[in-house]
């Protein structure tokens, strides 16, 4: 198959891998209630907590934070221990002994995460209005929307480039459980970043969320999202383009040193 | 040109253990392995568990880097262009791994027809007729985590051939299946044989291999220790006769102290369910029973049966280093 044939064919593979993997996800009841109650709990308890100050604007800023916390939670956690259950069910060894790239197939998994993130943005968005009465004024309706699919995507780049770790080493899938909860301080999704240490700014602003956080909060508000969108975006592309670039290093490391299956 | 070509292959393992005080450690699993695969052949590599089989496999299919030697594939390097390899080679292994649960058979293959590059306007008439070949038509809407092992293992051989490999590499495709499932598969594979598709299978039942493989490679403790025919291997044995003693309660030296005898070629104390039993080689004109009942260390006796030696007794005989030179 020539080089121009075979990336041709590249949007429909991601798309039948995007697709068949958000199926596996979406085929257990138990599981995929799981995604969506599992960020309600937490969004709750944020919206408890932020409540007492009965400031409104607060209110929509707890929202909006506690709706992105979802999508993090399922890049983060769910996308490493994903590919760690690859592992273990021995089809890992089948996606790196098959002649498409691995970057390429990797993507649209990461991508059907990020999908199941968006439903449970939905639900704690819903959640908020129905339990706690908090409606979120969009002004921007435009780039609210845009806001949240490039965040979306750009979060869905960085559990892509977790699970080429995980591809590589077999207990990195640990980070991300380990990232879960400082993401949602790192990222100023319940916290404004203006509260936290000095030196913990410049590891926010490596965090692509970071910028799609602000972004979403900025049109929802009416203010300017493209500064922080456009961030958002460089950061999501510069995900992918070092995972794009590291991927076939890392699967040679992993054949050198015999990572890649349990036997 | 071979289509196969492994010379002077080894593998070697690194592994750690402790937490402050770390202990690295060695392990060779392949060590100056070297044989080829003729276009067409069912090539059959056996082994005990852990002799290096499936380490060797790996290599050739790309999921392993060799630590040294040189693997060819159709002629290409595995270790420089495995992508190139990887268009050209189907990998099948056995057990209950490597199928998505969640999914339909159809569904896995229609993943895998992707990942495999498959032409989408050629995938559904080629899942059609895999699913046929290996018996699973009817069963293509059900989701794998329904089905029993053999059917698993049907799957997984159609998933392997998607993409009409030119060599095809099996890894103990029967293990773990039941007498009928395992002659189906058999079967399938002695059609894949006649249809001229080149075949690597490692197992471990060498009844297996006799019925499938026109050659064989011996592999124990990673290295190469006997190679040809199931003819060829036979001969190693063919001469003599055997005699089997059920014992209850023998010690190990049994068969050490039974080597040492007269007339004796090979000796081997085989753990058969809640029996023991004591399989010994020797020349034909010499009867060695009562010899060898004198060193039994007071175990108790079972039935005694004597036989001629099969490709079976070659194997053990190879593998346990007590094989007649």
């Amino acid at each position: 198959m020539s080089r121009l044939k075979r990336l041709g064919r590249m949007p429909r593979l991601v798309l039948v891998v995007w697709w068949l993997h958000l199926r596996m996800l979406a085929v257990s009841a138990f599981g995929g209630l799981m995604q969506i109650v599992w960020p309600l709990i937490f969004a709750t308890s944020a919206l408890l907590m932020f409540r007492v100050t009965a400031d409104e604007q607060v209110l929509i800023y707890a929202t909006l934070g506690a709706a992105a916390m979802g999508i993090w939670s399922a890049m983060a956690t769910t996308a490493s221990n994903m590919l760690q259950a690859q592992r273990w069910a021995g089809t890992l060894e089948l996606i790196v002994v098959a002649p498409t790239p691995l970057a390429v197939i990797l993507l649209p998994i990461a991508l059907a995460m990020a999908t199941v993130g968006m439903a449970s943005m939905g639900a704690t968005l819903l959640w908020a209005g129905l339990v706690f009465g908090i409606t979120v004024p969009v002004a921007s309706p435009v780039e609210f929307v845009l806001s949240l699919v490039v965040t979306v995507i750009a979060m869905a780049l960085l559990g892509f480039l977790l699970s080429v770790a995980v591809v590589r080493y077999r207990t990195a899938w640990a980070l991300g459980n380990v990232l879960e909860f400082p993401g949602w301080l790192l990222c100023g999704f319940l916290v404004p970043l203006t509260l936290l240490p000095g030196w913990v700014t410049p590891i926010s602003y490596l965090l692509a969320p970071t910028w799609g956080m602000a972004a979403i909060r900025e049109s929802a508000a009416g203010g300017d999202p493209w500064r922080a969108l456009l961030f958002c975006a460089g950061l999501g592309l510069a995900y992918a383009a070092i995972g794009g670039l590291i991927s076939e290093a890392v699967l040679n490391s992993a054949r050198r040193h015999a990572t890649v299956s349990l036997t | 040109m071979s289509v196969v070509e492994v010379t002077g292959l080894r593998r070697i393992y690194e592994t750690s253990t402790g937490v402050l005080r770390r202990r690295h450690r060695t392990i060779e699993a392949v060590h100056d392995v070297s044989f080829s695969v003729e276009r067409g052949e069912l090539f059959g590599l056996l082994g005990p568990n852990g002799a290096g089989k499936t380490t060797t496999i790996k290599i050739l299919i790309t999921l392993l880097l060799p630590t040294a030697g040189t693997a060819r594939v159709l002629g290409i390097d595995v270790a420089k262009d495995p992508r190139a390899v990887r268009q050209r080679v189907g990998y099948v292994f056995g057990g209950d791994r490597g199928l998505y649960e969640r999914l339909s058979a159809w569904d896995n293959l229609r993943y895998f027809a992707e990942l495999y590059g498959v032409e989408p306007e050629r995938q559904r008439a080629r899942i059609q007729e895999l699913l046929e070949m290996v018996g699973l038509t009817g069963r293509e809407r059900e989701r794998v985590e329904g089905f029993s092992r053999g059917m698993r293992q049907r799957l997984h051989i159609a998933r392997g051939l998607l993409h009409d490999p030119e060599v095809l590499f099996l890894d103990e495709p029967t293990i773990g299946i039941d007498p009928v499932g395992a002659r189906a598969l058999r079967g399938t594979i002695a059609t894949l044989a006649t249809a001229g598709k080149t075949i690597v299978l490692t197992t471990h039942y060498m009844f297996e291999a006799d019925e499938l493989c026109g050659q064989i490679a011996v592999i124990d403790k990673g290295a190469i220790v006997a190679r040809g025919t199931p003819a060829d291997l036979k001969s190693l044995v063919t001469e003599g006769n055997v005699v089997e003693i059920e014992l209850y309660g023998a010690p190990e030296r049994v068969a050490a102290d039974a080597r040492r005898l007269d007339g004796v070629q090979s000796a081997t104390l085989e753990e058969r369910g809640h029996v023991q039993v004591l399989v010994v080689q020797s020349a034909t004109d010499v009867d060695i029973t009562p010899a060898v009942l004198a060193c039994l260390h007071g175990a108790r006796l079972g039935r005694i049966s004597s036989r001629e030696p099969t490709l079976e007794d070659a194997y053990v005989a190879l593998v346990s280093g007590t094989c007649p030179d």
